[in-house]
């Protein structure tokens, strides 16, 4: 990856929506390279979608979180990556990590309710042959992801002019 | 009634108004410009504001927690008058390090509550009633004011958009009287964003030195500057003992709250400009040094990255400006664009409050700061990309009622 496209795609983290001209202009590149940089970032699969993050705490809606710690015994000749295929393609299932230290797997899973979220671990995860034991912790509030903060704690308070 | 009464009568009946307690230096002094575009823009509300001359970042946690964690400790006694001394010596590294300006933390630099009073201490060292005081301008709205105060004569040297608002050896040498005596320089230019090269530095430095003047070379902004590393003047061939080097922490590490600023020079400078300091202010605050020797030793990455965002901001301002058909030379350093609003036929003071009014945009006319300033208007881009966006927007729409008439 060349300097231009990780400056592009630090700037696209900031913000997905700012467009191929005001990022040519901020970088004080040629738009056309910045174009083409996007095109490749995307077609490469390292801009894998444009995504919003939301406080879904602020919105009528009652969803919950887990983050289920899960032991495994790995398989033969393809080590952690089968069960965590298993694992990964159900649609509630919104990120897998392979982790170091006392359990194997780290997965994120969200549901409408706790019993919902109980369920797919009784009946979708534990069931699965090579999984030893899972631990579920539900997230209680988040307070910051993907580097930003939910609470606005830091407003601009500046004089509006000031020497 | 015996005389001495009649005269304490007399006088009395002559000071029934406040103001003629004072002094007349105080008296003469006009309200700043900036002060009073303030007064008219809280008046307004939906303002999107170019007017803030500070950053818009919040200082770095970890400089923050460090003054946290000095309060914990209860480090909240006086410092040593000319700071601590871990300070002193994170200043003297981290100026070595950046401009190749080394002091002795021992007896060259003094740590002062903020670059402002740095200023005034020099001045007030210097200046015996009379002196002529050389300020290049558009510059700081505060040099003229506090050279009056201390007796001095500001004598302004007007700067032009056509030499990027650069000084000129020329026009040094004009102003300059058998009554000259210091130079106060301030590249990164506020408001301008001007910045002075080696090769630019060079005429300059040997007028300064034929002329015998002192030097008080403000370099708030030094770090702030895109494409050209700064050139400090105290580093020019022979001028390190003709420099006082102001500076501070308000710019680079979005430190302004703190009021944390030093200067370095001649041992015999420093030592004068001590006695002042420590019969007035005595010592910086505490826990604002201790926050000062965090951010010079530990935050040095925090503060490129504030300054690769300035640097996105400034092309956005610019091209903005340009395409909107304002003229606006390239600044090289700190965070304003000082484009020109001649060519609406308007003075830059009715330009920005029409602005204010019509286009919900506050940026400070230009005159404010002086010689050179009329017919330009100082945009701030410290201040988010969207916030930019959306002023840049609102001026080309107003703009561009003007020219429909």
């Amino acid at each position: 990856m060349n300097e231009l496209q990780l400056k592009v795609l630090e700037l696209l983290k900031e913000d997905a929506r700012r467009d191929a001209d005001l990022i040519a202009t901020l970088l004080g590149a040629p738009a056309e390279e910045v174009k083409q940089a996007i095109a490749e970032l995307e077609h490469n699969h390292i801009i894998v979608k444009y995504a919003t993050i939301v406080n879904w705490s602020k919105v009528d809606d009652e969803k919950v979180t887990a983050l289920i710690e899960v032991q495994i015994t790995p398989e033969r000749g393809r080590g952690f990556e089968g069960i965590a295929e298993r694992i990964y393609l159900y649609p509630e299932v919104k990120s897998v990590y392979l982790m170091s230290g006392a359990y194997d797997l780290l997965v994120e899973v969200e549901g409408k309710n706790l019993k919902e979220v109980a369920s797919f671990v009784s009946n979708k995860l534990s069931p699965i042959d090579a999984v030893l034991s899972t631990k579920t912790n539900f997230i209680l509030k988040k307070y910051k992801q993907d580097g930003i903060i939910f609470e606005e704690h830091e407003g601009d308070d500046r004089l509006m002019i000031s020497p | 009634m015996i005389k001495d009464e009649e005269e304490l009568v007399r006088t009395k009946v002559k000071r029934q108004a406040m103001a003629d307690y004072l002094t007349p230096s105080v008296q003469n002094i006009k309200p700043s410009g900036i002060r009073r575009f303030f007064d008219l823009v809280n008046t307004r509300k939906d303002v999107i504001t170019l007017g803030v001359g500070e950053p818009d970042f919040i200082t770095p946690w970890h400089v923050r927690e460090a003054a946290v964690y000095s309060l914990e400790r209860g480090k909240t006694q006086y410092t040593s008058n000319a700071g601590l001394p871990a300070l002193r010596e994170a200043i003297g590294q981290y100026l070595n390090d950046q401009f190749q300006t080394p002091y002795n933390p021992a007896n060259e630099i003094l740590v002062t509550v903020g670059g402002s009073e740095a200023i005034d201490l020099a001045l007030r060292a210097l200046i015996v009633p009379g002196d002529e005081i050389l300020i290049p301008e558009p510059c700081y709205i505060s040099y003229s004011p506090i050279t009056a105060l201390g007796g001095g004569v500001p004598v302004g040297i007007e700067t032009f958009a056509k030499d990027k608002f650069k000084l000129t050896a020329e026009s040094l040498q004009a102003v300059i009287t058998p009554r000259s005596k210091v130079l106060i320089l301030c590249y990164p230019s506020n408001p301008t964003g001007g910045i002075m090269t080696y090769e630019d530095w060079l005429p300059i430095a040997k007028v300064v030195e034929d002329n015998d003047l002192i030097v008080i070379s403000d370099e708030i902004y030094a770090e702030l500057t895109y494409g050209t590393k700064h050139c400090s003047f105290s580093a020019m061939p022979g001028m390190r003992d003709r420099t006082i080097l102001v500076s501070g922490f308000s710019k680079a590490f979005a430190m302004t709250g703190w009021r944390l600023g030093y200067a370095c020079g001649h041992p015999d400078l420093i030592a004068a400009m001590l006695k002042i300091h420590q019969y007035t202010v005595m010592c910086a605050p505490a826990m604002a040094q201790y926050a000062g020797v965090e951010a010079l030793t530990r935050g040095l990455e925090e503060k490129d990255r504030m300054v690769d965002a300035y640097n996105q901001r400034r092309r956005l301002v610019v091209k903005g400006f340009r395409d909107i058909g304002l003229e606006c030379h390239e600044p090289e350093g700190a965070f304003y664009a000082f484009p020109s609003v001649k060519a609406t036929g308007l003075t830059s003071e009715r330009f920005a409050e029409r602005l204010l009014e019509e286009g919900g945009v506050a940026a400070v006319p230009g005159d404010v700061f002086g010689l050179g300033g009329e017919g330009h208007l100082r945009c701030s881009y410290a201040t988010s990309v969207s916030n930019l966006a959306e002023a840049l927007d609102r001026i080309g729409g107003f703009v561009h009622k003007l020219k429909q008439g």
